[in-house]
């Protein structure tokens, strides 16, 4: 019965999805204020009906409900609670409807918080919302319906793949979804703006609110699932420009570059045009991330099992939504009037260079995820791009973009003074260079390149602080003036500083961890000890336990740090019978912002057990400063002037037709 | 400056940086992809020792030899043709005789591939697409067996 009420509520939400893809726009059209607000009553109830639908999944995956065939495929009555309602979105068919769950609420977000949008617009950008709505309720009821049962329910479930048996799956995929579908909310504003075929500053205002969230959520959902990717897969790795990671790194970079060209259109009315492309690549790239990972076109462990007919069917939703959101946009992208003026050494034309880096650094990741697949259609051969591809293109540009970052909040609107910036500069300037005394002092020249980069790391990050050292006058006025000025300053320009510190964290965490680690890979016998970075492992011998739902060899290692005992590390290898694999569970231990890292290879006969042991200084920075740029969004969108649902400033007298 | 001044900065910014993207490709895409084989195009394509390849197929089984200090030899096969791997280090959980087996590396004289990356599949459903194309290709992979490893049930 549950599952049937979960299929008929999703049924409702295309019916009501169908509706609020006309209603509201012929309600624009015709000038009809009770047909335009239609749209807020059927996204509010299109998001009732899918979470039902959801909330009747989750009841069979708890309940073990094995007559639901994906629930058969993906869960069984061993495993603990937590994992069971995760598993709901542990395969292609809820993964799915996690996202049209997500992408429901942001359109209830809209219909809910956008009170002060023009009635028309709001009409508009539901409408579009219900548009790639329908498509993905289409996607799942045709090709992907997970409330199929089976003719007869077995009496035992087959298992969730073991590897994601894992709190990261509690965390990875919703916060990634969250990313990748919030930015349909800057995508189904780009398209009513190209519809109603005018756009002002006030759109701008309109849109970052969503923008930034998403690009919070999509930001900590990548650290999340390269976090998970380190310490699961057992050899220290944290990146492996995987297709599957580009997918969502392409939207996070095209993301990034949204948040700062809405900047200049909301302060300076600029790059209007621009802005509008980028929201619509922006989601194209999400689109294109989720064809990569749920089409099959690439194995991975993110892909499930796959049937062609989803391939296709997500090609044709990419198709129509970039092919008819980028005609759109070519047919009525002339009819914007162009903006304000202003002069290349600027804030507007920092934030221009911020673009143009983040959208080519998007474009060579582009490039190095789809030749290898174009190259095989093409010629049959079969190539593979790896690290050193990205390493060699997007790395000089992420440098570059590095290298300005700083300059960017200092320059003065419209016309700036970069030598004065330098000037202001020079204490971030001076502390990278020592930086790169001290790491050349310390660490040797083995590494050129690094020490020049942790040098860039720290001129970014006092290159934060000086933004802010120069806003609130610390160390030119008094206590009382600087405290009011503190208060004073919009949230957003501590948001800037902030999630610009946290990159350059994140960046000094990547240096550190790929440079100056150590490693150690041998077979060890009981009793034996294995030093590695002043730091002393004893093998004690190895214990078997049992789990809920499978068992698990536990390998025990006395950790000695200068002979005194700090802790005991316990990797394992877990064997899960109901579908005869095993996962590796390294152990970590955090020593300061650095790890000790162990994992398990293979037993030998001769008693001896191969192991992986690491130790990567500094390693934690790399995700500390993705949470801290997720702070600094945070902040940012708690500014006043972005809150969402904030008293508008009059902005409707603004906001005038294109010519 | 005038409008027409600014927008050609711009124009020219774009254009420069675009290039400089296009340069690092190139290069990047001249010095560093890797070529996919087959055991059987490793041996017909005569590929240059030092050449960095990638090669897929089965554990031929009865190759694994094992010695100290973690070094392993091992056969890949496609069914027609085999080419003896050396490794060091830890392989994968499911590395076993007979199972799929992807090994990228350096090609040296004598045909033998000194491989620094060894992948397995991850579990019992999956198998590297490179290596089921392969066995596609030499006629050992059969249609029934294609379905229990895209993981299709009944």
């Amino acid at each position: 019965m549950i599952p049937e009420l979960g299929h008929y509520a999703l049924v409702l939400a295309l019916a009501l999805g169908l509706i609020q893809s006309v209603a509201p726009i012929f309600g624009a059209k015709t000038h009809d204020a009770a047909l335009m607000r239609l749209a807020s009553s059927t996204a509010l109830m299109q998001f009732l009906m899918v979470a039902l639908s959801f909330g009747a999944l989750v009841t069979c995956y708890v309940t073990s409900d094995f007559s639901v065939r994906t629930v058969f495929e993906n869960s069984h009555s061993m495993m603990p609670l937590i994992y069971k309602f995760t598993s709901v979105w542990g395969n292609h068919e809820g993964s799915m409807l996690l996202w049209v769950l997500i992408l429901s609420l942001f359109g209830a977000f809209v219909a809910a918080f956008g009170t002060n949008l023009p009635a028309t617009l709001k009409a508009h950008v539901l409408a579009v919302q219900s548009w790639i709505a329908v498509a993905f309720y289409l996607f799942i009821l045709l090709t992907s319906n997970p409330f199929l049962r089976l003719p007869q329910a077995p009496i035992e479930g087959r298992d969730l793949n073991p590897i994601l048996q894992d709190l990261g799956l509690a965390i990875h995929p919703p916060l990634l979804y969250l990313g990748y579908v919030g930015f349909s909310i800057s995508f189904s504003f780009a398209i009513a703006a190209l519809i109603e075929g005018r756009i002002d500053a006030a759109w701008a205002r309109w849109v970052r609110p969503w923008t930034l969230m998403a690009w919070m959520a999509l930001t900590v959902g990548i650290a999340m699932g390269s976090y998970w990717a380190y310490y699961t897969l057992g050899w220290g790795g944290f990146w492996f420009w995987d297709p599957v990671e580009n997918a969502s790194l392409m939207p996070w970079l095209a993301g990034t570059a949204l948040l700062h060209s809405a900047v200049v259109m909301e302060k300076r009315n600029a790059l209007k045009i621009w802005t509008i492309l980028l929201a619509i690549l922006t989601f194209s790239l999400s689109l294109i991330g989720t064809f990569l990972v749920r089409s099959g076109v690439l194995t991975s462990v993110h892909s499930f099992a796959n049937d062609p007919t989803r391939g296709v069917f997500i090609l044709g939703i990419l198709v129509l939504f970039i092919g008819g959101g980028l005609s759109l946009f070519a047919w009525r992208a002339t009819m914007l009037k162009q903006g304000g003026l202003f002069a290349p050494i600027s804030r507007e034309g920092a934030l221009v260079f911020n673009n143009l880096f983040l959208t080519t650094a998007c474009l060579t990741v582009f490039v190095g995820t789809l030749y290898p697949l174009a190259l095989e259609a093409l010629t049959g051969s079969k190539i593979s791009v790896g690290g050193p591809f990205f390493n060699l293109t997007f790395g000089p540009l992420f440098v570059a973009l590095m290298f300005a970052m700083p300059f960017g909040p200092l320059l003065a609107w419209k016309r700036g003074d970069l030598l004065g910036v330098a000037q202001r500069l020079m204490v971030a300037f001076a502390v990278g260079l020592v930086a790169i005394a001290a790491t050349f002092a310390i660490k040797g020249g083995a590494s050129v390149l690094a020490p020049f980069g942790v040098g860039l790391a720290f001129y970014v990050m006092m290159g934060a602080v000086v933004d802010l050292v120069e806003r609130t006058g610390l160390m030119r006025l008094p206590m009382t003036a600087v405290r009011a000025r503190s208060f004073g300053l919009p949230r957003s320009a501590w948001g800037t500083a902030v999630a610009h510190f946290g990159i350059a964290v994140s960046m000094l965490g990547i240096i550190s961890a790929g440079t100056w680690g150590s490693e150690l890979i041998v077979a060890v016998s009981p009793g034996q000890t294995l030093s590695l970075s002043g730091y002393d492992l004893t093998f004690d011998g190895i214990v078997e336990r049992t789990g809920p739902n499978y068992t698990a060899q536990v390998a025990k290692f006395t950790v000695r740090e200068g002979g005194v005992t700090i802790g005991v590390m316990e990797p394992s290898k877990r064997n899960f019978s109901a579908r005869a694999t095993s996962t590796n569970e390294a152990a970590l231990m955090a020593r300061g912002a650095g790890q000790l890292y162990l994992s398990l290879g293979d037993a030998n006969d001769n008693g001896t057990i191969a192991v992986r042991l690491y130790y990567k200084p500094l390693v934690l920075f790399i995700w500390l400063g993705a949470v801290i740029m997720m702070f600094g969004g945070a902040l940012s969108l708690s500014d006043r002037r972005l809150r969402v649902g904030a008293p508008r400033p009059a902005a409707k007298s603004a906001l005038q037709p294109a010519e | 400056m005038t409008r027409r001044q600014r927008r050609l900065v711009l124009i020219g910014g774009s254009i420069g940086v675009l290039a400089l993207a296009l340069g690092l490709v190139l290069n990047a895409l001249s010095g560093s992809i890797v070529f996919f084989n087959s055991p059987t195009d490793i041996k017909e394509k005569q590929i240059a020792a030092g050449t960095r390849v990638r090669i897929g197929g089965l554990v031929k089984d009865g190759s694994v030899q094992r010695g100290d200090k973690l070094r392993i030899r091992f056969e890949v096969t496609d069914g027609k043709n085999d080419v003896p791997v050396k490794f060091q280090g830890i392989v994968p959980d499911l590395f076993r005789e007979g199972q799929g087996v992807v090994a990228e590396g350096k090609l040296e004289p004598g045909g033998i591939l000194d491989a620094d990356t060894v992948l397995a599949k991850h579990d019992e459903r999956y198998m590297p697409k490179e290596v089921v194309d392969a066995l596609k290709k030499s006629g050992r992979w059969e249609e029934s067996e294609g379905k229990v490893a895209g993981g299709k049930t009944p």
